[in-house]
């Protein structure tokens, strides 16, 4: 009975093991793959001149991703500027002001809209947020603008990503514990100089790696982005231009137009750039918030 | 022996949700002298403890009534600015909760909180309220690493030190030596021997000899009930009731 027993637990035990090596080795081989695609272009062409020319035109053999990349970052950064104060402010209601009842009501509703296909995303950003973004925005500012923008998409992307980074945040919340907020407390602070001067000061980590997952979510969201950002090859000069960001370049444009020599492999070189980057943020923002999971246990 | 009650409690009651944790508890406590509140565990006596600290409301579901007076003013009665409440208490837990940030700081929080500007008198009264809680020839060359760096019993003593800076008149501790070593629990006990001239000192434990070490009064309580109290030469020597005999003589525990 025991051997038995013994024996199962080794066999599920080697399973698990082998699985998750799987996938670690899937990311591996998913990186190899890329770099083995993108090397062609990489040896003709220095890096620098990939990532930081802005002269992209397949036809001519020109393949600079600078637009793209910039387009990335302006839609990234956007979506962040808006989702980090609403989704801290958000959180620290949440989890220490409000009754615990509305708290675990809120809860599946964050995680619901985590849910949500990002082409209905896209969707209710073509229908609302682009003509909010062509008839107010803009005038507010004397600008003209199709609504098709980096603020448009980044707007939509803050949105999607608020339920990834309230969900982690609270939870880094929920990992202080109770007796360092009463031990502030009991000093006569008030609940909020406790929130601030304790629990987002041993928070900090968590919050940031909330942060850097949502932010590595946005980096590489695609469909909805591709709906609202205008697609235009040229560096945004303000947040009412169109942009093009990587991953709508791809998307795009793969699997079309495929004669053109290098543009493969340009694409592949794109992927290989958003892959990296996507991974590298995961990787550290999972860390640290391994790191605070085993502090709680 | 006796002296004016400091903190009267009277017909408190409280329940988490419906459970009841505290049945019609009225002690007087007195003035500068410590109190030692024993029995087994799960018997009420944090709760009686967190309930003059207005602890208890932070926590989902707690009802409670009675009162609880201090300096002659309901604690309990609306409008009471609680901040006011526990800025009169120092509170001791069973495991230090250094806060995360630097020695200094830890005990400069209090008084900052509470307006105090000035930096050479913010210096002086953390140096002050570490001398007092006997930590600061261990840490005066240390004074702005993280407080997380100390050991487990420095915490607690920092966290005494803490406790002093915001000027107290009651020091509550819920068996603040049940996670140190025998060192460091003596010196926590010296501590409060020495500080009882000037505070009210409650002490909850379940170590029947660190209660016969420290207390001038003893609430000996049972299942959420109050069995008995009163000086600690009568508890000690001459208890009234079968429940308390027996748990002196360590029969129930
Ligand atoms: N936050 C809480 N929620 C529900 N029940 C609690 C809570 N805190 C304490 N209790 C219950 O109240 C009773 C008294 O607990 P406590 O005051 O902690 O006892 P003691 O400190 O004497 O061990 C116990 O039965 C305990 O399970
Ligand atoms: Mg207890």
């Amino acid at each position: 009975m025991t051997a038995k027993r013994t024996l199962k637990d080794l066999i599920a035990g080697k399973a698990m093991f082998l699985i998750t090596a799987g996938c670690g080795v899937l990311v591996l081989v998913m990186a190899l793959g890329l770099l083995i695609r993108a090397w062609p272009i990489m040896q003709i062409k220095p890096l620098h001149e990939l990532l930081f020319s802005v002269s992209w035109s397949p036809m001519k053999g020109d393949f600079g991703m600078l637009p793209f990349i910039m387009g990335t970052l302006w839609v990234t950064g956007i979506a962040i500027v808006i989702a980090v104060p609403i989704s801290l402010l958000t959180s620290i209601y949440l989890s220490e002001f409000a009754l615990s009842r509305i708290r675990e009501l809120s809860r599946p509703f964050i995680d619901l809209l985590a849910g949500i296909p990002s082409v209905i995303y896209g969707i209710w950003g073509v229908i609302v947020i682009v003509p909010l973004v062509k008839g107010r925005l803009a005038p507010l500012f004397g600008v003209s603008s199709t609504g098709y923008s980096v603020l448009a998409a980044g707007i939509v992307l803050s949105i999607m990503i608020f339920p990834v980074i309230i969900h982690i945040t609270m939870e880094v919340f929920q990992a202080v514990p109770a007796g360092l907020r009463e031990a502030s407390l009991s000093l006569g602070a008030t609940q909020w100089q406790t929130v601030k001067h304790v629990v987002l000061r041993r928070s900090l980590p968590g919050i940031i790696a909330a942060n850097v997952l949502g932010f590595s979510r946005a980096f590489g969201e695609t469909m909805a982005v591709l709906m609202v950002a205008g697609n235009i090859t040229k560096i945004p000069g303000s947040v009412f231009d169109p942009g093009y960001p990587l991953p709508a370049l791809i998307a795009n444009n793969y699997g079309e137009m495929m004669s053109i020599p290098l543009y493969d492999s340009a694409l592949m070189m794109s992927a290989l750039v958003l892959f990296v980057v996507v991974i590298f943020f995961n990787v550290i923002s999972r860390y640290i918030l391994h790191r605070i999971r085993l502090r709680i246990s | 022996m006796q002296t004016n009650p400091h903190v009267r409690v009277h017909d408190l009651s409280v329940s988490y949700g419906s459970t009841p944790a505290l049945n019609r508890i009225s002690v007087d406590i007195p003035e500068k002298q410590i109190t030692a509140v024993i029995g087994p565990s799960g018997c009420g006596k944090s709760t009686l403890l967190r309930a003059m600290n207005r602890l208890l409301e932070n926590s989902d579901g707690v009802s409670l009534s009675g009162s609880i007076l201090i300096d002659n003013e309901n604690i309990y009665d609306p409008g009471r600015d609680v901040t006011e409440i526990r800025k009169k208490m120092g509170l001791l837990s069973q495991k230090p909760y250094p806060l995360p940030m630097s020695i200094f700081e830890n005990v400069a929080y209090g008084p900052r909180i509470h307006g105090m500007k000035k930096k050479n008198e913010m210096a002086e009264t953390v140096r002050h309220y570490l001398t007092i809680s006997g930590l600061w020839e261990e840490v005066k060359d240390r004074l702005h690493e993280p407080a997380s760096r100390l050991s487990i019993g420095q915490q607690q003593r920092l966290c005494l030190a803490r406790g002093l800076a915001v000027e107290p008149e009651i020091i509550l501790a819920d068996e603040p030596t049940s996670a140190l070593d025998p060192k460091s629990s003596q010196k926590i006990e010296a501590e409060f021997k020495h500080l009882k001239n000037r505070y009210t000192i409650i002490i909850v434990t379940h170590i029947l000899r660190q209660a016969r070490r420290l207390a001038d009064y003893v609430l000996f309580m049972y299942l959420g009930e109050l069995v008995e109290h009163g000086p600690a030469a009568q508890i000690f020597e001459n208890p009234q009731h079968e429940m308390t005999k027996e748990y002196i003589r360590g029969i129930i525990s």
